[in-house]
Formats: structure tokens, sequence, C-alpha cells
């Protein structure tokens, strides 16, 4: 029974879908409330009117609404008429805001379009960041895998309950050294992400993945982990089967490696289900990446009862690279190309290959000992409070 | 029921109003004085709040296991005034500057005000039996008793000071999970809280986590999945998402079962169902052969075998 839920879709990827393949998906009700976000407002004054849509109007592009579509074609045109008229011919056809994010990234690199307003475009907002970590072109894992790492070979199973295909487990080699690599695999087209469940992890894959860790640890071999899901997958059979245990345990046992482990969130990282495998002595982030306790749609469902809140959410929750590199979460920003990963998956790579080694390197130089004691003290400073007499601690 | 009555009503005498005593609706309900009455949520009888307490939250009628408040259940458990709080200075910040319908540090206030304490977690050190112990109890009254970086170092600083006295530790857990308005720093509460655990384990340090209603998402996966001992109160929710989630995710809707103390019991991912009344003296035996103590002089002596159920393969 369990496993033939596997493959439903969750509701909250409807959205995903919408945004990664451009169909407009159900009809939602007019998210005209867009009024509410200030910022929208700037969208109807004359030179603003020529800037690629900002934020407010991503949410309001998903829906189907006729207005909304023309009002949104009319500053395209006006934008996009200087060069690119196929291209943006295809964007409004496909209306997927994830390329539109990634336009809006790149208009900056390039002044003739627009030499006005370029330092307003360079700024990606939270929820542009968002939206390009789950562009249908952007680099997971599997490519990962063929274009920084070699003579890889995967593993399969828990040895309990079955093998979960939404994380991918195996030895390979970089640049010459023999690694252990894990990392949850989102999927590209719609069939691939079905069987691969959009990279939501079961128990059994948690457990599948602290066994081949452990592997690693017997055998002397770093760990490196790319996260990239949108939380461990909440259905009848991974409840049955634990969830919460599989989770806690890879935490706990992650912590008792005896090898080095970095990890990176290449695409997108929310809660237990991006924790359960991302516990390491370095923690990365791709520039375009977010990680996150909760997903932006899930809090704006929750604490604004209105999914259509999720941009205000996706601010709110300081959720890209550089937020959470202020908040000392994670340890270093592995830069992408100008306008996302996908638009040059080869430097992406480069830089990835380039951070990994280095951190490796670093991390080789310290003893178990100091590793695990390094570990535990940097997790040990996690969080932020005061005290009553209000001096401030870290 | 209203075709029934009207069928049935051609040979039933209509009650007279005046002795006509029924369970209270909700709207009579709202009606008694909230301090005075307690009224049972499962079965609708009415106890006096104060007898209500004292029975440590059970409704005499049904056994429904009322969640508790942090301070009655610390009560309930530890020697007489044996428990001494520590950290309770500690004060949640706002990192995040959070701010949805309102702003995070005003709720924050409202909830201290409202509970008394400062964050939505108790921790010390009381004795049971006479035996030391690190206690950190959660208050759901708190915030859904959500886990931010506040509850995160006091867990984290139960179970040094557990290690450090070599005393077993206690969490009990009434949770809504992680606190969204600290974002990924709650999140970094479950890894922060977990290596505690491989280091108390490593310790040898007994380490009894105690599920109560409900206790769900980012703190079951964490340090409360982790103890050496998981015992759950009956009929309490527990479980990893939450049950609305699922129920999307699967289009379909949930058992009325699914995610209770005795759906993880039978699962094999909560050790045993213990009621409130006999949670003292189990933990007391528990810690005390855990520890390789003499017998505690007042334990009981039922054989706690557990019946078993037909459970789907």
């Amino acid at each position: 029974m369990a496993s033939g839920l596997t493959f439903r879709q969750a509701p909250h990827l409807t959205q995903y879908d919408q945004m990664v393949d451009g169909n407009p998906g159900l009809p939602k009700a007019d998210m005209t409330p867009d009024e509410k976000i200030s910022e929208s407002t700037t969208d109807e004054s004359g030179s603003a009117a020529a800037k690629t849509p900002s934020s407010s109007e991503n949410g309001a592009s998903k829906s189907p609404a006729p207005k909304a579509r023309k009002k949104r074609k009319a500053t395209k045109t006006s934008s996009k008429s200087s060069g690119k008229g196929s291209a943006a011919k295809r964007t409004t056809k496909k209306s997927a805001p994830a390329d539109e994010a990634s336009k809006k990234a790149t208009a900056s690199p390039a002044p003739a379009e627009k030499g006005t307003d370029s330092a307003e475009e360079q700024a990606l907002s939270s929820w542009d960041r968002y939206q390009l970590a789950s562009h249908k072109d952007r680099p997971r894992t599997s490519d990962y895998l063929k274009a920084v790492f070699t003579e890889f070979m995967e593993i399969s199973g828990d040895r309990g309950f079955r093998d979960d295909p939404a994380v991918i487990c195996g030895m390979a080699r970089i640049d010459a050294r023999p690694v252990v690599v894990i990392g949850q695999e989102m999927g590209k087209e719609a069939r691939e992400r079905h069987l691969r469940n959009y990279g939501m992890m079961h128990p059994e894959g948690y457990r599948k993945a602290m066994r081949v860790m452990n592997l690693a640890s017997r055998f002397k071999m770093p760990v490196v982990i790319m996260i990239d899901t949108k939380g461990a997958y909440p259905g009848t059979g991974a409840e049955e089967r634990g969830q919460a245990e599989a989770i806690a345990r890879n935490i706990r046992d992650m912590y008792k490696l005896k090898v080095p482990v970095v990890v990176t969130v290449i695409g997108a990282g929310a809660s237990g289900g991006a924790l359960g495998i991302g516990l390491g002595d370095r923690v990365l982030m791709m520039e375009n990446s977010w990680y996150n306790v909760i997903s932006p749609e899930g809090c704006a469902a929750i604490l604004w009862n209105d999914p259509a809140m999720a941009p205000r959410a996706a601010e709110a929750l300081r959720l890209t690279a550089e937020e959470v590199f202020k908040l000392g979460v994670i340890d270093e920003i592995v830069s992408e190309p100008n306008g996302g990963a996908h638009l040059d998956s080869e430097a992406t790579f480069e830089s990835f290959r380039e951070a990994i080694n280095r951190n490796l390197k670093e991390l080789d130089k310290l003893s178990t000992q100091q590793l695990l004691l390094a570990r535990a003290e940097k997790y040990r400073k996690m969080g932020v409070f005061r005290t009553q007499s209000s001096d401030q601690q870290t | 029921m209203a075709a029934r009555d009207e069928f049935m009503g051609w040979f039933k005498r209509p009650t007279p109003q005046y002795i006509n005593i029924t369970v209270p609706t909700e709207e009579k309900a709202d009606r008694i004085p909230k301090d005075l009455w307690h009224r049972c949520r499962g079965c609708g009888a009415i106890t006096l709040r104060k007898d209500f307490i004292e029975q440590m939250s059970v409704c005499p009628n049904c056994q429904r296991h009322e969640r508790m408040r942090g301070w009655d259940r610390i009560r309930s458990l530890v020697d007489e005034n044996s428990f001494e709080e520590m950290s309770s200075d500690l004060v949640a910040d706002d990192p995040l500057e959070f701010e949805d319908k309102r702003k995070y540090t005003d709720y924050i206030e409202a909830s201290r005000r409202k509970t008394g304490l400062n964050d939505s977690l108790i921790m010390g050190r009381g004795e049971m039996s006479g035996i030391p112990v690190s206690m950190a109890v959660m208050d759901f009254a708190f915030m859904g008793g959500s886990m931010g970086s506040v509850l995160g170092e006091k867990v984290t600083r139960a179970m040094e000071l557990a290690i450090e006295e070599n005393i077993p530790c206690i969490t009990i857990t009434s949770t809504g999970g992680a606190r969204m308005q600290e974002g990924i720093l709650s999140l970094m509460q479950m890894a922060k809280t977990s290596i505690l655990c491989a280091m108390m384990e490593e310790k040898g340090v007994p380490f009894i986590s105690l599920l109560t209603d409900p206790s769900t998402a980012g703190v079951m996966a964490s340090f409360a999945s982790l103890g050496d001992l998981i015992i759950a109160e009956p009929g309490a929710y527990i479980g990893f998402a939450g049950r609305r989630v699922i129920e999307q995710t699967i289009k379909q809707p949930l058992p009325p079962n699914f995610q209770t103390s005795e759906f993880q019991r039978e699962h094999g991912f909560v050790d045993m169902v213990v009621p409130r009344h006999k949670m003292r003296s189990t933990i007391i035996k528990s810690i005390r052969m855990m520890q390789g103590r003499e017998p505690w002089l007042e334990a009981d002596d039922d054989h706690l075998i557990v019946e078993p159920v037909p459970v789907k393969a």
C-alpha cells in the first residue's frame, strides 16, 4: 500500500510543476491581493514599467486570470522588444516565473537592454532566488555526478525495506580521490520526477544514506553530500516506517562519522528532510539555492493561511544563501554564473569541484578526534538568544 | 437523526424542558466560567478544575489525558520541592526580524505574559525517589511548545548537565515542532540537540524521552526520537508530518487512530504507552534498573505485558 502511495503528487508541488513546466495549472482565485505588497505599485509608474516583473507580479502570473496576463505581456513587450524577440515570445507563452527570475539576473551583465535600472535588476529578491532554485534546467544531483565525479557506482537499498530512488548514493572519485557521494535527486522530466518522488525521501532513503555513510566511515572515504529537496515525504507509509526516527537517527549518527563530511545545498533545502542528510563539517550553499526550516509555500499556508503570500514568506524566512551565511549556519557560498546555474552549467560544476576539493583538503589536516570535536563545537554554537538582562549571545 | 426522531415521535413523549439534562454543547460550555470547571473534550464530563488538576488532568470518566502545563507536569513527577529551575533567564531574540501578521517580538512578549514563562521549556534538576535527574519539560501553552534557539539551548544544557553529573536525563515533549519564526536557526537546533544525544549515549547516561500530546515534526525528528527509552502517554498525537499535510498529500482521509501513541507503539517507534498515574513509578523503576540501583521501596509489581494487537504487515 505504501509504495503505491509514493508516486502521488503532493499538492504543494502542483505549484512547482507550474513553475517548471510553465503550464498554468489549476485555476486559482485571482491573486490581485498583490496590492498588499508595497513594491507592486511601482510597476504602474512609467519608468518602472520597463522593469522586468517584480516578485509580486511573478506571483500573479501563476494565476491564469486574463487581466494579470495582459498586464504582464504589456510590460514584457516594452522591456524586451529591443533584442530578443523570440525569447520574449517564448516566455510569454510559457509564463514560467523561474525564467523571468533568470532573465532578471542576466539583465545586469547586458546593460545594452536597459542601462538605467541595472542596479535594481541586479538585486535578486529571495523569491527570485527561490524560483531559480527550482528552474527546470538547473543542474541536479545526477548532473553533478556525471560532470564532477568519475567512476561513480550507485549503491542501492537500505537492506531493510527497499531502495528509495529519491536519493542517490554511491562511491566515486573526485580528482582521483575516492569519496562517497550522496545526493537527493528531484528529477527533470515529469516521469522521472514522479519516480524520484521529487527528491522527497522516505525513511528507507535516510537509512540507505546512513548505511552508505557508515561504509564511508569504515573505509576512510570522505562523504560529499548534495541537498536538493523540498522536505521529507509526508505520506502514510513514511509515517508508519518512522520518518521522524530515521531523520533523528541520521543526524545523531552523522555526528559520529570518522571522516570529513562536506554538505552542499545545490537547489532546495527544506526542514528535516534536508537536515536528515545535512550534518557536516562544512556546509556550503550554491549561490541561488535556499535552505530553511520550511518551504515558503508551507510557511505562507500556516502563518497567513494563504499560499499566495509565499513571496512574502520567502523574504521573512531569510532563506537565501547570503542570509543563511549571515546567520552563521553555513560556511561558504559557492558562486554561480550570472543568471543562475542553468545558464552555464560547466562553470557551475567547476566552482563546485573547486570548493569541494579545497574544503576536503582543509579537513584532511584534522585528526579524527579534532574533526569530531570541531563538528560538535560548530553545532553547539548554533542559535541566537539573549539573557533577560539583555546582553547578546550567540 | 432528525428523520428518525420524526418517525419515532409517534410514540415518544416529548421530554419536559426542566428535566432535560444534556451534555453541555460548545455554546453552553462557553458560559461556564473558564477557571472553575473543566469539561472533558472527549466525553463531556464536568469536573471541578481544581480536582481535575489534582488528578493530573486526566478525565475521571473517560481517562482522556488532557494537556498539562509544564510546572504541573514537573510536580506530578519529581519528589516534593526537589525541583530547582535553571537557565530560566534565556529569552528568544529575533535574528530574522520576522514579521507575519504581527511582529515575532510582540508574539514572544504576549506569550511570556500569558504563560509566565520565558520560553516554551522549563529545565532544571530534580529528584525522583531521591535520585537526581536532569529534566527538560515543554509547555505547549507557550507558542505551541515550538523549538527555537532558546529551547534548543536549554535542552542542550539539560543534557550537558546529565553528562557532567552522570545523572539520567528526562525530556518531556509537547510541541508542534520547530519555530518557523526563527527560520534556519530553529532547524539547526535539531542538529544541536541530536549531537548531545550521541554524547550521552557515548557516556552511558540514561536518557528517557517522554512523549505527550502532541509530539511532532522537528522535535520528533531529533532528540525526542533518540531516547534510550521512549515512553508515550495514551492517546497522544505523535508523528512527523501533520495530519492535514498527509491528507492533502495522499488525497484521502486518514483513519482516526493514525499517529497516536498506540499506533506508534504498534509500528515500533514507542517503547511503552504508560498512563499518567503510572508515569512517575515507571520512570523511577526504569532509571533505577538502568543505573543498577536497589529497587524502589514503593515500587508496584505489575507485570506490564502488552496484549498483542493485529498489525497490518
